[in-house]
C-alpha cells in the first residue's frame, strides 16, 4: 500500500455554501487519498455533500478551506490557467441522469465534442470526429449514431453517450456520481460491466460516488462512508463490509435489500441516531486507523469499543 | 394467504397507444388476479408495461391509448367499459389510490403539505373546515411525520425526500382506499430511506386492510415486500407465483435474467451478469416468445409460437416452453440457485 502513487489527495477539504452571516457547511474537514489505478467508493445519503467533493475537485464548487492536490499538485483555490486547463483535460465526471445530463438540442457529435472544444476552439474538423469516433466504439456504440440526438437512444444507451463524453477527452481519473442509480437493474450491469472494462484497458482511476452500498461494493477497492459533511468511515471495501464499524455505516449496510425473501422478512433496519454518540469537550471525536487502511472516527470511548469489536 | 378472495381482476387486457399513425401494443392480453390484502409486486423493465398496466384500472392511460380488448372486473363493475371522468371519479382515490414514483413532482410546489392533504379528505372523506384539519393532522401523525401540526403548514421544498414521499402515502391512503398501488415509490430515494418507506408501507397495510400492489424494477426491493410476484416483460406477464416461489425456483429465463443482473450477487473483479440486447419492439407483432432473441438458451419453439402458462405449483405459473414435458431441462444459472443461503451485511 505504502509504495502506491498518490493520484489525488483531499485534506481537510471544507465547503460551505450560502452567505458569509449564514454559511451551510456542506463538506466539514474531509480527507482522502486516491490511488493510481484504484477505484475509490464514496457513500452518503441524500445531502450528505459527497456530490459536493467530487464537484469541489473539478473546480465546480469552490473550496473554501483545505486543499485538493492531484499528482501532487495544488488544484484548489485560486491556480494558473495551464493548471486549470490540465484540470479540464485529466479529470472528467460522469453524472447521475442521462435524461438531464445531456443537451436536448445538440446531436450526439457536438455533446461528446464539446470537451475539446474547450481546450482547443479550432481543433481539426477530421481530428474531433476522429476521436468522437472512437470514444463512442469505446463505449459499445456505433460512429454512425453521432448524428443522432439524445433523445433518440435509451435510458442505457445515454448513459454510454455521458460515458463516450468523458473518454473523449482521454482523462487518467473520472468522477462518477451516481451513473446507475437512474437506470433499470437490467441496464445497471451492462454499463458497470462497461465501466470496469474501460478501466481495466486505459488504467484510469474512478472516484465512484453512490448512496447503495451494493453497487459500491461490487466496483470499489476503497470505501468511504460520509455523513453531514464529514467521512465517518474509510476502509478496503471487503474490510468494510466484512468488519463495519461505525454505527451509520452498519445502518447503510442493514438497508440493502438482499434477493432472499426469508432474511428480509427477519431483516431488523439499524436506525442511525447521530445524538448517540455523547462527544464531550475532554473526549472529542478523533479519525484513526484501527487496523492498517481501515480508518474510522469516534472518541475514545468508542474507538476503544470498536477495536474489542475487531478483536473478536 | 389463507385468504384467497379476489378483489381486482384483469381478464385477457389488452392496451393499444396510437403515436404518428402506428399503433404500440403495450399490454398483450393479460390475465392477473389480485387477491384482497395481499402485496402484489409486479417487476419489469422500463418500458415492459408494467405502469401502463395498473394505470389502466385507475383511468389513468394517456389520451391516445386505450383499453382494445379484456375486463378490469372490481366489485361487480367492468373498469374497461369506463369513459367518463365521473365514472372514474367513483373508483379514482376513493377505492383505488396510488404513490408515484418522484415525490418531487406529485406535490404541488405552491400549496402548503396540509392544504394538499385536506384536499383529499375534503373531497373523498366529506369533511369540512376543522373536523378536515384534524384529519389531515392526523394523517401526517399516521405516516410518522413528527410534530404534525407545524409541518402541516409547510411547504413541499421544506420536506426532505423521504419525508415528501410520507405525504403523499398520507395523501393516499387519506381517502380510505382499498387498494394502494405504489408505482416505484422508493427509486428516487436513498437505501436507508427506502427501506424506512417500505416498512411504514407494510404498517399501514396491516393497520388499514389495505391489497398493495407496488410495480418495480428492481427484484432486490420487493424481496422485503411482496406475497406474491408477477413478472411482466413486453407487455405481458411472464411469471407469477409466491415470494418465494420466485426467488428461489423461478422457472422463466427472463426471470432467471433479473435475478442475476442483481447487483448484490456480484463478485469483485467478475464481470456482472447482463442481459443482451434490448426489449421487442411494440409497434411490430410479436410472435412465440418476446424474451427469445434476448435468451441465448431460447428453444426453436420460442420463435415460432407463443408459449402458453405451464403450472408448476397451484400458485405459480410461468410462460415458457421450458416447462413443457417434451422440453429439454434447462438449469437456472448457477449463481440464482442458492439464493436461500445469501446472508446480509450487517454485524455479519
Amino acid at each position: 500500500m505504502a509504495e502506491r502513487e498518490k493520484l489525488l489527495e483531499v485534506s481537510d477539504l471544507r465547503v460551505t455554501f450560502g452567505s458569509r452571516r449564514r454559511p451551510f457547511t456542506a463538506v466539514d474537514g474531509v480527507s482522502f487519498d486516491i490511488y493510481k489505478g484504484e477505484t475509490f467508493g464514496l457513500v452518503g445519503e441524500s445531502g450528505s455533500g459527497k456530490t459536493t467533493i467530487g464537484r469541489a475537485i473539478i473546480r465546480v464548487n469552490p473550496v473554501s478551506g483545505g486543499t485538493v492536490k492531484y499528482k501532487g499538485e495544488t488544484i484548489s483555490g485560486r491556480v494558473s490557467r495551464e493548471t486549470d486547463r490540465m484540470v479540464i483535460r485529466n479529470i472528467q465526471m460522469i453524472f447521475q441522469d442521462p435524461m438531464d445530463s445531456l443537451n436536448e438540442r445538440a446531436k450526439v457529435d457536438y455533446i461528446v465534442s464539446e470537451g475539446l472544444y474547450a481546450i482547443d476552439k479550432h481543433i481539426p474538423k477530421a481530428e474531433r470526429e476522429e476521436k468522437v469516433a472512437r470514444a463512442l466504439t469505446a463505449v459499445g456504440l456505433l460512429p454512425e449514431f453521432a448524428s443522432r440526438f439524445p433523445h433518440e437512444f435509451s435510458g442505457g444507451q445515454r448513459q454510454r453517450i455521458g460515458i463516450a463524453r468523458a473518454l473523449v477527452m482521454e482523462p487518467q481519473f473520472i468522477i462518477a456520481d451516481e451513473p446507475i442509480s437512474a437506470l433499470d437493474v437490467s441496464i445497471r450491469a451492462q454499463v458497470l460491466n462497461l465501466m470496469a472494462q474501460i478501466q481495466k484497458e486505459r488504467g484510469l482511476t474512478y472516484l465512484f460516488i453512490a448512496h447503495d452500498l451494493s453497487v459500491v461494493r461490487y466496483i470499489s477497492d476503497r470505501v468511504g462512508v460520509i455523513y453531514r459533511g464529514k467521512l465517518m468511515e474509510l476502509a478496503g471495501s471487503e474490510q468494510l463490509f466484512a468488519h463495519p464499524l461505525h454505527p451509520y455505516t452498519q445502518a447503510l449496510l442493514s438497508a440493502i435489500p438482499m434477493p432472499n425473501p426469508e432474511l428480509e422478512r427477519n431483516k431488523k433496519l439499524v436506525v442511525y441516531d447521530p445524538a448517540m454518540h455523547q462527544y464531550s469537550e475532554s473526549d472529542p471525536p478523533q479519525w484513526a486507523e484501527l487496523e492498517p487502511g481501515h480508518f474510522v472516527r469516534g472518541s475514545r470511548r468508542e474507538l476503544d469499543g470498536y477495536r474489542k469489536l475487531l478483536e473478536k | 394467504m389463507t385468504n384467497k378472495e379476489t378483489i381486482l381482476s384483469f381478464e385477457d387486457l389488452e392496451i393499444q397507444f396510437t403515436l404518428r399513425g402506428q399503433t404500440l401494443k403495450a399490454i398483450r392480453g393479460v390475465s392477473l388476479d389480485v387477491h384482497r390484502g395481499e402485496s402484489l409486486a409486479i417487476v419489469g423493465e422500463s418500458g415492459s408495461g408494467k405502469s401502463v398496466f395498473t394505470k389502466s384500472c385507475m383511468g389513468l392511460l394517456d389520451a391516445n391509448g386505450s383499453i382494445t380488448a379484456g375486463h378490469i372486473w372490481y366489485a361487480g363493475h367492468d373498469l374497461a367499459q369506463y369513459k367518463t371522468e365521473k365514472e372514474w371519479l367513483t373508483i379514482r382515490g376513493r377505492e383505488i389510490a396510488m404513490v408515484m414514483q418522484d415525490p418531487m413532482t406529485s406535490l404541488n410546489p405552491l400549496k402548503r403539505i396540509g392544504d394538499q392533504i385536506t384536499e383529499a379528505v375534503v373531497l373523498h372523506q366529506g369533511l369540512k373546515g376543522v373536523e378536515a384539519k384534524a384529519a389531515a393532522v392526523k394523517a401526517l401523525e399516521a405516516v410518522g411525520i413528527d410534530d404534525p401540526e407545524r409541518r402541516y403548514r409547510q411547504y413541499p421544498h421544506e420536506f426532505s425526500g423521504g419525508m415528501r414521499q410520507r405525504v403523499v402515502i398520507a395523501i393516499a391512503v387519506a381517502c380510505r382506499p382499498k387498494i394502494l398501488i405504489c408505482d416505484e415509490p422508493t427509486t428516487a430515494l436513498d437505501v436507508t430511506i427506502q427501506a424506512q418507506i417500505l416498512d411504514l408501507i407494510k404498517r399501514l397495510q396491516k393497520k388499514l386492510e389495505l391489497t398493495t400492489i407496488y410495480i418495480t424494477h428492481d427484484l432486490g426491493v420487493v424481496a422485503n415486500v411482496a406475497d406474491r410476484i408477477a413478472v411482466m416483460y413486453a407487455g405481458d406477464i411472464v411469471e407469477v407465483g409466491s415470494c418465494d416461489e420466485v426467488f428461489f425456483d423461478p422457472r422463466h429465463p427472463y426471470t432467471w435474467a433479473l435475478l442475476s443482473s442483481l447487483p448484490q450477487l456480484g463478485v469483485k473483479g467478475e464481470e456482472l451478469y447482463s442481459i443482451q440486447g434490448t426489449p421487442p419492439n411494440l409497434f411490430h407483432e410479436i410472435k412465440g416468445d418476446a424474451f427469445a432473441f434476448r435468451n441465448p438458451k431460447a428453444l426453436n419453439i420460442d420463435f415460432v409460437q407463443r408459449p402458453p402458462f405451464f403450472e408448476v405449483s397451484p400458485t405459480h405459473k410461468a410462460r415458457t416452453w421450458l416447462l413443457d414435458p417434451r422440453a429439454p431441462r434447462v438449469e437456472p444459472p448457477e449463481h440464482i440457485r442458492h439464493l436461500r443461503e445469501i446472508g446480509g451485511y450487517a454485524n455479519g
